[in-house]
């Protein structure tokens, strides 16, 4: 995709690639939905396009925030059991995952 | 009954003349009567809250103060954590997920007497405008059943339009506070960015999401942002400074404020929207204040700014919903196809149209063109409050283009749906505060919202001049639970 350029509407096959890139499962019908969904959102968002930007900073972040650091010391962490009961699959006070990248199982 | 007001009821608890008990059978039994109806709440903490109230009345008995919310019911968003008790945020994804830990907001609401009735239902990860995004089914809006409540807050709005808490908590993103407010007939405020800690209220969109309070009336929602506010260590963006005292104001009138009437705002609004500012720019004018045209010009583009960088920011906080540590897994043969499976599942429609919308705006080859330059166009945004702010001390605008309309009239046409923040996303950008008001006119079937906008830390001046708009509105019609 790199390279393309916001003149163009978005396609099917952008939308299976960010799907793709969001973890997303999605069906051929919400594929289908997102694709006009999106272009209408997109194509409303195209008039900051015409705006003249140059020279103008970005803001991130609506305070001039820099790094916050606390004082170094222990404090009471969340509770380890209490932590692992919401998980769906909690091993040895460990999260078990399926398999990961072409491990056999 | 008539509506309680919190200030009153936590004078009169705290001075031994009413129970806290009372109080809340009394709300208890509004939700009873009507809760069916109106469907704003997740869950419904009777015996808690019982349990709370009479530890209250107990407080009060032995001689000391319980705080300045004693026995006030209170209606919690369910995107605000509690310890014990479920928070889901109207997702599957986080359905029967127990947070172990209070948002900093639970913990100031309990030291100060408070008592909490429910969860409130909300657009799934407050990602909507009429509450119909939501797992558990819509949530209506108590003025008439046929109309959506707002959103996404819609619950909390709903709650204490109903009479089922007397305040409410809820959060603003790009309106999801204000809006739902407007459209039910109460008072809704979104604060400074950085005044309330957002620790354990779960993230949408991070540089644009506040909590806030929903009340009956100005000094409620006034009373219930004093309790909230203030600096948390736990939230690195809390504003470290004290936080102005929110009810100092609320008496002295707006005799020679300057009041700017944003006339950008005015525009493509429905006409009972537009006549409600007018008409309250006119009634200031008698009190003293002085109204006049203000220009907010980049404002128009803060809608398209924002479902650029909201679903930007919300496609990297959602990343967390994995099925690993938490909530809902879908099991699959390898992990990548676990996580895609289980966020398909768990994710409603609304949600991952935006998490589409944010990872298409930051991927390779449009980062520049969609999040960077909507970046720059919140700067624009910004630099054109500034200056307005340089003439005026609050400006108005309509809250909603609007008044409440029928479930079901948007909920397939998104970009229709996203038009309903056009006057409250400019707020959210700036960081600045922003308050609706409700304003009814005579005759008019349903009220809409007058919106005081004001600079960063700006609330003292704003709910100033939203008392003095409460008091110069139309009488409204007294409003039952659920009709």
């Amino acid at each position: 995709m790199a390279g393309d350029h916001p003149g163009r509407p978005i396609s099917r096959p952008d939308v299976v690639h960010v799907a793709h890139l969001a973890r997303l499962e999605l069906s051929d019908e919400e594929i289908d939905l997102f694709t006009g969904q999106l272009a209408a959102v997109l194509e409303h968002a195209a008039d900051i396009a015409a705006l003249d930007t140059d020279g103008v900073p970005p803001t991130s972040h609506p305070l001039p925030v820099r790094n916050v650091l606390r004082e170094d010391v222990v404090v009471a962490g969340l509770q380890r059991d209490e932590v692992l009961a919401q998980a769906p699959a909690p091993e040895d006070n460990r999260f078990r995952v399926p398999r990961i990248l072409g491990e056999s199982p | 009954m008539s509506r309680r007001r919190a200030l009153d009821t936590a004078a009169a608890v705290r001075a031994g003349e009413l129970s806290a008990i009372e109080v809340l059978e009394e709300h208890l039994g509004a939700i009873e009567a009507a809760e069916g109806d109106v469907h704003a709440f997740n869950l419904v903490l009777a015996d808690a809250a019982r349990a709370r109230a009479e530890e209250i009345d107990r407080q009060v008995a032995a001689g000391s103060d319980p705080g300045p919310l004693a026995g006030v019911p209170v209606a919690l968003k369910d995107n605000l954590c509690t310890r014990g008790v479920a928070t889901t945020c109207s997702s599957r994804i986080l359905e029967g997920w127990v947070p172990p830990y209070d948002a900093t907001v639970v913990e100031r609401l309990r030291r100060a007497g408070a008592v909490v009735v429910g969860k409130t239902n909300l657009d799934e990860f407050a990602m909507g405008s009429s509450t119909e995004n939501s797992a558990f089914g819509p949530t209506r809006n108590p003025l008439d059943l046929s109309l959506v409540p707002g959103g996404s807050s819609g619950g909390s709005a709903a709650a204490v339009a109903a009479g089922f808490a007397t305040l409410g908590l809820g959060s603003d993103t790009g309106g999801s506070i204000r809006q739902p407010a407007a459209l039910c007939g109460v008072v809704g405020a979104k604060p400074t960015y950085g005044l309330v800690s957002r620790y354990g209220l779960v993230a949408f969109a991070s540089s644009l999401d506040q909590i806030g309070p929903f009340a009956v009336d100005v000094p409620d929602a006034a009373a219930l942002l004093e309790v909230i506010a203030g600096h948390d260590p736990r939230d690195s963006t809390s504003l470290n400074a004290p936080a102005p005292s929110m009810l100092d104001g609320l008496s002295m009138g707006v005799d020679g404020l300057r009041v700017g009437v944003v006339s950008e705002m005015l525009e493509g609004v429905e006409p009972a929207a537009a006549a409600a500012v007018q008409d309250a720019a006119e009634a200031l004018a008698r009190v003293g204040a002085r109204p006049d045209k203000a220009s907010v010009p980049a404002a128009i583009y803060g809608l398209s700014a924002y479902y650029l960088i909201a679903p930007a920011e919300a496609s990297s906080n959602l990343a967390r919903y994995d099925g690993v540590r938490y909530g809902l897994r879908v099991d699959a043969p390898d992990v990548t196809a676990m996580f895609a499976r289980t966020r398909a599942a768990g994710f409603g429609a609304e949600v991952k149209r935006r998490i589409m919308l944010g990872t298409y705006a930051l991927s390779a080859g449009y980062y520049d063109a969609y999040y960077g330059r909507a970046q720059r166009v919140r700067t624009l945004i910004i630099r054109d409050f500034e200056e307005a702010y340089r003439s005026f001390d609050v400006l108005l605008a309509p809250t909603t283009p609007g008044p409440a309309f029928p479930l079901g009239a948007k909920v397939d046409d998104p970009l229709a749906m996203y038009m309903n923040d056009i006057c409250t996303i400019p707020s959210n950008l700036a960081g600045h505060p922003a308050i609706s008001v409700p304003w009814q006119a005579p005759g008019a079937s349903l009220p809409v919202g007058v919106q005081v906008l004001a600079p960063a830390l700006g609330e003292p001046v704003m709910f100033r001049v939203a008392a003095a708009i409460e008091a110069l509105a139309p009488p409204r019609p007294e409003q039952g639970a659920g009709r």
